[in-house]
């Protein structure tokens, strides 16, 4: 069992790693353009935009815990 | 063109994991001798043989636009992760990944453990945990990439001419490829990685991409302008607030 676990945890690191967001973002989108091209409307942009949007946040959000962190420092600095 | 692309992102995707396997596997060589690495290696080879062996005829009786949307929605998920990665490195957000470091902290552990026995079960368990792990990502690197395209041998083509290239370099250097720019390639992988998987994936969900196949490039130059505009963003933002990780 302690085996099937770490398995389950090796490729779960493996394809979705730190941000689990971008997995079901992607997963949204890649749905959402499926309904659109089956209705025969044009979804070829659908996951270019998608994908720049989910990557854009995701590394905005990683900013911005920096950011915080380097405010809660300066501010220890400074008391 | 949509073969020789397959190919080249099957090569550099590969040797990545491959430089890091030879990482391991040199750390344990130079510490505890080869000979039980290299029943380590040679045991890990054989289980991945077994395992490609029993999944691999599986794909081929798929539907391809099943296989393209799954595969390339997995496929983009996997590269997004490593483009996100590769830029967070790029802005100075992220730690590079350092080969040496990695090298040098494995023969610590190693000596750590103890001395080597006739029958070094360290050395061959460390080895072969290190090639199994590299390898098993190398095979699903190769089963995406060639099961999309209905076409396995081509990415395996690309694959075993980057175990040759890193098996070459690793004889040569005996030491970890640290002159491999490593973070470059990794940028590289990356924007293939999530151009590929953007472009099965829309095709399985039943998108006619406009040119075709040629929109595969396209989709490249669209993923690189992101990614560098993203980095740029961010290389600014980390400076105006000093923020820079070592």
């Amino acid at each position: 069992m302690k085996w099937l676990t770490q398995f389950a945890r090796f490729w779960y690191d493996f394809i979705v790693g730190d941000d689990w967001t971008i997995a079901v973002a992607v997963v949204i989108v890649v749905a959402i353009t499926d309904v659109v091209a089956n209705a025969g409307r044009v979804a070829w942009p659908i996951i270019p935009i998608g994908v720049g949007v989910v990557l854009s946040l995701s590394v905005r959000r990683v900013l911005r815990v920096h950011q915080e962190a380097a405010r809660k420092l300066g501010e220890e600095g400074t008391q | 063109m949509h073969s020789v692309l397959l190919v080249v992102a099957a090569f550099l995707a590969s040797a990545v994991e491959m430089v890091e396997a030879l990482t391991i596997v040199l750390a344990v060589g130079v510490t505890r001798g080869w000979r039980s690495a290299g029943w380590g290696v040679a045991t890990a080879l054989v289980a991945l043989v077994a395992i490609a062996g029993i999944f691999g005829p599986a794909l081929a009786n798929l539907p391809i636009d099943v296989l393209r949307l799954v595969i390339g929605t997995i496929l983009l998920i996997f590269g997004l992760q490593w483009l996100r990665k590769a830029i967070l490195r790029s802005s100075g957000l992220k730690a590079q990944h350092d080969e040496d470091a990695i090298f040098r902290a494995e023969i610590r552990e190693l000596r750590a453990a103890g001395q080597r026995g006739v029958g070094d079960w360290y050395a061959f368990t460390v080895a072969f945990k290190g090639v199994f792990l590299e390898g098993l990502e190398v095979a699903f690197i190769i089963v995406t990439f060639g099961g999309a395209q209905k076409n396995v041998g081509l990415a395996a083509i690309g694959a075993a001419a980057a175990l040759v290239v890193v098996c070459i370099a690793g004889v040569i250097a005996h030491a970890p490829l640290s002159r491999v720019p490593e973070n470059t390639l990794k940028f590289g992988v990356g924007i293939m990685l999530s151009s590929f998987g953007i472009f099965w994936s829309a095709e399985g969900a039943g998108v006619s991409w406009p040119g075709a196949d040629a929109s595969l490039l396209g989709v490249i130059a669209f993923v690189m302008v992101l990614s560098f505009g993203l980095v740029a963003l961010l290389r600014r933002s980390v400076a105006d607030a000093g923020l820079a990780v070592a």
